[in-house]
């Protein structure tokens, strides 16, 4: 994908013209600190559900997942799994006490009960790391698109890629923060959704194709990633498929997995559709009880750590109240467990009709080419590039709160006007997105699912264990909460810098020499950070703390002697 | 004293009886996603019997782990709406603004 499209770069400006468009239409709109921050609390449930979705499909979930089926099988559903899962903590734990006690950001709500600056500081600085961290694969994800967006196929093409989603997503920061923000996840989250199924209608439509391939060596160039050599009834071609059949009709067939080098591999249907065939899941086909801890731990830390993302926990408080706020995560919960169904059928038609020299990132939109033409391809291209847009906008609204509303407002107490605190937050994000556009050409190299997984190890222990406990233990002390953020966030970034990945990839060392026996740290890490929470909280016990009301309701009182 | 009247959604009460019922389904959600990841990590094999429609437990458990959340998620907004008198809720001003 070399060439230059008038088509593509026409949808793809359209998009972008249209986005920053509404974000100069309702920036006029957004002057208040209120309205920069959380919209106003005005936004409506139903929008605010998609735009939850708007916010959590980010380059990770279409571009790497659709990109690790296709080539590892059903591993990369697992990702898919654990990432909708962590929905149900933010629902049935985290949705409606964070929106009644917090007015901005997650911070808030950590601090509605003790007014400790040491809370305050600790969260913020947990927010802007996270977000950060976070930002890093959106950006690298943004620099992978480009290249057959714009028909950019040169050194910088990376670089050029990082360059305008940065721009832009300043441009819709400063414009309006939170409400247009709010609407671009909306629309992004929308055409996602809509687009992602007419693909996988056609893939249905199209059905499965034996072919004949020799056993020995092919060439990567010419055959998919997995060649059907036999279909279960015999019959060159299957037609139209639902489904169900559609994934039984895999699963039944002989395949030739080819790989980049041209090498090939006899295999079933089925061995790609159970666990283990990727690098990051192998463990659970081990003998080694470390190998599998590596991939419980993962699935904790994508189950913990939804909850845990400052850029969803945002998102709450640009609803009225605790009701729209459950309304709006139940809309999220079947946009995103919607969307994630359909991952699975768009990785498969991208394995069986893909080459294996395809960049594993741009599975989804090749094949959109394959299948739909090069008009679906330029939607789907320019969907993918607004996910970016998105997602990177929301982590930039989060960082920005913290840095204005946290550290500025609150920890060091400056006295800000309220077009100050929104100028601040402007500031703040025009200084985040650039360093988060340096972060993105730095680390052009990584893998961006990999380092979304780091991301939600990174959320889950430093925020879980005090947003839970917080709610849920009322002998939680101001000390514990700001020793347990502390504690999880260094611990799991600790671990992180010592496992044999970033020994690999980032030091060049050898990954065997890692101290961490696995990649992963939530398994430790979350559990760690209870435990200090307990523990500071036990011995830093005031005399006589009353309770307020709202926690009352939901820690229920000691039954008295 | 709450300044919100008793079944308003912001009553304590209300609150306390929602956590409850958040946290039971929690746990529901818990046992499925537990059961999940123990037959992945420690029966691998038992992953790849198809037993129903020829499709494998694996994408059966799966699928099963995703339509659970959603149907979980219904199932707290309908227990929620009872305990509230079926009414919904009284904060209808919610209701006016998931149309706008």
């Amino acid at each position: 994908m070399g060439e230059f499209s008038w088509l593509t770069f026409g949808i793809f400006a359209a998009f972008v013209g249209f986005v920053l468009g509404i974000s100069f239409y309702l920036g006029a709109k957004a002057k208040s600190a209120s309205g920069y921050f959380a919209a106003h609390g005005q936004v409506g449930w139903f929008v605010n559900g998609v735009a939850f979705a708007g916010d959590y499909l980010s380059a990770a979930s279409f571009l790497g997942i659709c990109g690790m089926i296709a080539f590892f099988g059903y591993d990369g559903f697992l990702y898919s799994i654990g990432f909708l899962a962590g929905w149900v903590v933010a629902l049935f734990v985290i949705a409606e006490p964070i929106k009644r006690l917090g007015k901005y950001t997650f911070a808030d709500a950590l601090d509605s009960k003790f007014n400790s600056r040491g809370i305050k500081l600790a969260a913020a600085i947990s927010t802007l790391l996270v977000s950060l961290f976070y930002l890093i694969p959106q950006m690298v994800g943004a620099g992978a698109l480009i290249r057959p967006l714009m028909g950019i196929d040169h050194e910088y093409a990376h670089a050029i890629g990082v360059l305008i989603v940065g721009v832009v997503v300043i441009l819709i920061v400063v414009t309006a923060g939170m409400v247009s923000t709010t609407w671009v996840q909306f629309i992004k989250g929308s055409l996602l959704v809509a687009f992602c199924l007419v693909l996988t209608v056609l893939i249905l439509r199209r059905g499965l194709e034996a072919r004949p391939q020799p056993a020995a060596k092919a060439d990567p160039g010419q055959v998919p990633i997995a060649s059907i050599t036999r279909l279960p009834d015999g019959r060159p071609v299957t037609g139209p498929m639902g489904p169900l059949k559609y994934i039984s009709t895999l699963q039944r067939s002989d395949i030739v997995l080819t790989s980049k080098t041209g090498a090939t591999q006899q295999t079933t249907g089925n061995t790609m559709l159970v666990p283990g065939g990727s690098p990051t899941f192998k463990g659970v086909r081990s003998e080694r009880f470390f190998d599998k801890l590596d991939f419980l731990s993962l699935m904790i830390a994508l189950f913990c750590g939804t909850a845990s993302l400052p850029h969803i926990l945002i998102r709450y408080y640009t609803v009225k109240d605790s009701t729209a706020a459950r309304k709006s995560t139940v809309v999220g919960i079947a946009s995103i467990g919607f969307f994630y169904i359909l991952t699975l059928f768009l990785g498969l038609g991208a394995m069986t009709t893909l080459p294996p020299t395809t960049d594993s990132n741009m599975a989804a939109p090749l094949l959109a080419l394959r299948v739909g033409g090069e008009f679906l391809f330029a939607v789907i291209s320019a969907i993918a590039f607004t996910t970016v847009l998105g997602t990177v906008s929301g982590l930039i609204m989060a960082a920005s709160g913290a840095v204005a509303h946290d550290l500025m407002t609150n920890y060091l107490r400056m006295d800000l006007t309220d077009h100050g605190k929104v100028r601040a937050g402007k500031v703040a994000a025009v200084v985040v997105g650039a360093l988060a556009m340096l972060l993105g050409v730095v680390f052009e190299k990584f893998n961006a699912g990999f380092l979304v997984g780091w991301a939600f190890n990174v959320a889950a222990s430093a925020n879980l264990p005090a947003l839970v406990m917080l709610l849920f233990w009322r002998r939680t002390t101001k000390q514990g909460i700001t020793a347990a953020i502390v504690v999880g966030l260094l611990s799991s970034l600790a671990w992180l810098a010592l496992t044999g990945p970033a020994y690999q990839n980032v030091y060049g060392l050898n990954p065997t020499d890692a101290p961490m026996p696995f990649s992963q740290p939530a398994l430790v890490t979350i559990p760690l950070g209870f435990a200090v929470l307990v523990a500071v909280s036990l011995v830093t016990q005031p005399r006589r703390e009353p309770v307020p009301a709202a926690f009352e309701a939901v820690v229920p009182p000691r039954p008295q002697p | 004293m709450s300044e919100h009247p008793p079944g308003h959604d912001d009553h304590p009460e209300t609150i306390s009886r929602n956590a409850r019922v958040g946290l039971w389904l929690f746990g529901v959600y818990l046992l499925l996603y537990g059961g999940f990841m123990a037959l992945n990590a420690f029966f691998p094999q038992r992953m790849a019997a198809a037993p129903f429609g020829g499709v494998n437990l694996a994408v059966l458990y799966g699928f099963l782990l995703i339509v659970a959340a959603f149907a979980l998620a219904l199932l707290y907004m309908f227990l929620v709406r009872h305990a509230l008198g079926g009414n919904g809720n009284r904060n209808n001003e919610s209701d006016q603004a998931g149309g706008r």
